[in-house]
């Protein structure tokens, strides 16, 4: 379903030049799948993930997503590509302040097919067990459950991927496994495949892939935390 | 927004008002008034709105010049005095023959309010409204007529509000002062017979008198005039309460009258079919002037009105140029906080294009609802001041009464000023760079 090869990407200095942050020469997620991408703070994680749902495009090679090359996209065929098969669950949730869970969720779904399906969204807040605080805003719920609409959002459009940056990180220990196991569990009934990012060892012994991107990324460790 | 649309609305209220009244007023009945040479102007002012100070009279031989040879004659029997050739006819009466002449004299004033020396006519042949199919009718009484048993040449009808403002009702006296100061009272009274509709004309708040009983007052003859200068000749006056002694009128039948040559008229208001024709005839005269109250109520209004509601749309337009402005630093300040949201929008898959159109249509939004508002406001104040309007001026205003096409043009100015005030911010929502907002 994914396919990256020889993925570069470097970012400019404030003094000249450009520091490699990313070198991959490929990274394979097959349909379904779900894996942990770990790595230290600044290995490019959030670059990768970046690079992969088309917010930032790689200096070089290609990113192949059911065939199709993001790389050679526009950024506005970009971004309705990624509305259509991608989902994203961010570390800081971003929820939109102004709007109900239900709104969140309908929202995720202007940018994609289009089409508001109420039914679904409810479906989805139903899934993540907000059946009774839909018209809620995210500041009248909890960490935990303003998470799951994030989740509920993510999964609005029926991705074909979700990407999970760090999910759990703001999010107490006994909400974190809940967040983990709704992941695996919406993802798994809606055939999505996850890649989640996480710090995390007991979260990574629950994947049965786990990928370092210190050992898939050829840029040196050294250079990247400088 | 709101209050720069709601000046705009008003301002158009108000000048559609104005415009309104004066073209509804300059459709008097009558397509010429004519008068002594002068001011145009003044003579349109002062015979169709009562106001400003009354022109030169012309000799009411003048006015004779209007009517066939019957009615000279039946003049000459009626009133005396010296009239060359009364059997022959009027030098202009072949083009009144379809319509009329309505003398009338001004300079006298009952309270504050101008009294308006006329014959019956006024009334009787005179009409008004939008289609000036409107005849004037009474609320009470009746018109007065030239000569009545009870109250000789003495009777007057008066305006709706003159009536209202002044107490005054049916079997009341009424004296004219000489001027609008009031300082010298005609001891004469003229009995009230009639009081008028409201008509939303200049009409409402004028006291009418009969011109046989106007001719009758104190200095109301024409005064002695040099033969060689033209010039009025100075004499003494004698003592007020010998007035009526001192009267140049004369006995004519039963009564006593004020002889033609003793006669004068302020103007004379016709309808005819030639009217131009005459206009320009009279024009080359050097005692008269005609004027189109029509043509002169037009002229005014684009040599003072007009420029006077541009300078007021002005106004209220920098007012909304100021509420766009504000708009673009409100919805510019709140971009910094919006940063998140709008990378967030685009992380889920918003293109660039698409979160520029939001902030453009919120400006829009924001520009349409203030709008809105303001329109609402001055509709509902110009409804609200609909009855004091009608009663002043007869031009009925409702919170529908929208000025097309102007008021059109208030929806794209909107919408423009809401891309106007939007398009910075937009700019600057375009880009945001989701990849370090998030």
């Amino acid at each position: 379903m994914l396919l990256l090869e020889d993925v570069r990407k470097s970012y400019p200095q404030p003094t000249g030049g450009s520091v490699p942050i990313l070198d991959i020469p490929k990274l394979e997620i097959r349909a379904g799948e779900q894996m942990v991408l770990r790595g230290d703070s600044g290995s490019g994680k959030t670059t990768l993930l970046q690079i992969i749902s088309g917010i930032t495009r790689a200096d070089s090679g290609k990113v192949l997503f059911d065939g199709t090359d993001l790389t050679k996209l526009s950024e506005s065929a970009r971004d309705r590509f990624r509305a259509v098969k991608m989902g994203y669950v961010f570390q800081t949730f971003n929820l939109l302040p102004a709007f109900t869970a239900l709104e969140n969720v309908r929202l995720g779904m202007t940018f994609g097919r289009g089409k508001y399906r109420l039914d679904r969204a409810k479906s989805l807040l139903s899934q993540v067990g907000l059946d009774d605080r839909m018209h809620y805003r995210p500041s009248m719920l909890s960490v935990g459950q303003q998470q799951r609409v994030a989740v509920a959002r993510a999964l609005a459009n029926q991705p074909r991927l979700l990407l999970a940056d760090e999910p759990t990180a703001n999010v107490d220990p006994s909400n974190q496994q809940k967040i983990i196991d709704l992941l695996k569990e919406v993802c798994s009934k809606e055939s999505t495949a996850l890649l989640m990012v996480t710090h995390s060892d007991s979260i990574s012994q629950q994947f049965d892939r786990v990928e370092y991107l210190d050992k898939i990324n050829t840029v040196l460790t050294s250079e990247v935390r400088s | 927004m709101a209050l720069g649309v709601g000046l705009t609305v008003m301002v158009m209220s108000i000048s559609g008002v104005v415009t309104k009244s004066l073209e509804r007023n300059g459709n008097v009945g009558y397509n010429l008034i004519i008068g002594s040479k002068g001011s145009s102007t003044q003579l349109v002012f002062n015979s169709v709105y009562y106001l400003s100070s009354p022109v030169e009279n012309l000799k009411y031989s003048y006015f004779l010049e209007f009517l066939p040879g019957n009615g000279r004659q039946e003049q000459f029997a009626k009133l005396g005095g010296n009239l060359k050739d009364p059997e022959r006819s009027g030098k202009y009466a072949m083009f009144t023959s379809n319509g009329f002449v309505i003398p009338m004299c001004l300079g006298d004033y009952v309270g504050r309010f101008r009294a308006v020396a006329t014959t019956p006519d006024f009334f009787n042949l005179l009409k008004h409204g939008d289609r000036n199919e409107d005849p004037y009718t009474f609320r009470e009484g009746r018109n007065f007529v030239e000569e009545s048993p009870e109250h000789s040449f003495f009777e007057a009808v008066l305006g709706s509000e003159v009536a209202t403002e002044m107490g005054l009702k049916i079997g009341d006296t009424i004296q004219a002062s000489h001027g609008a100061s009031g300082d010298f009272v005609h001891e004469q009274g003229f009995t009230i017979v009639g009081i008028l509709n409201a008509t939303g004309t200049p009409n409402d708040r004028a006291a009418f008198i009969n011109m046989e009983g106007f001719y009758l007052l104190e200095d109301h003859a024409a005064p002695e005039r040099d033969e060689e200068s033209g010039l009025e000749k100075r004499v003494t006056k004698g003592d007020p309460s010998k007035a009526a002694e001192d009267s140049p009128a004369v006995m004519v039948g039963a009564r006593k009258r004020l002889p033609i040559d003793k006669r004068e008229v302020t103007a004379i208001l016709l309808r005819s079919d030639f009217a131009m024709g005459m206009q320009k005839q009279i024009n080359k005269t050097p005692s008269a002037q005609a004027v189109s109250p029509i043509q002169e109520i037009a002229s005014l209004l684009q040599m003072f009105i007009q420029p006077i509601q541009w300078a007021l749309l002005t106004l209220t337009l920098l007012v909304c140029v100021v509420s766009a402005v504000s708009i673009l630093v409100s919805i510019y300040n709140s971009m910094s906080e919006r940063t998140r949201d709008i990378a967030v929008m685009r992380a889920l898959g918003a293109s660039r294009d698409t979160v520029l159109i939001v902030i453009l249509f919120e400006a829009c939004i924001i520009a349409i609802v203030g709008g809105a508002i303001g329109w609402i406001g001055g509709h509902a104040l110009a409804a609200w001041a609909s009855p004091l309007v009608e009663a002043r001026t007869g031009v009925k205003l409702s919170f529908f009464s929208i000025h097309y096409p102007n008021e059109l043009w208030i929806i794209p100015s909107l919408i423009l000023a809401g891309i106007l005030a939007g398009i910075i911010p937009a700019l600057v929502a375009y880009r945001t760079d989701v990849s370090k907002s998030l």
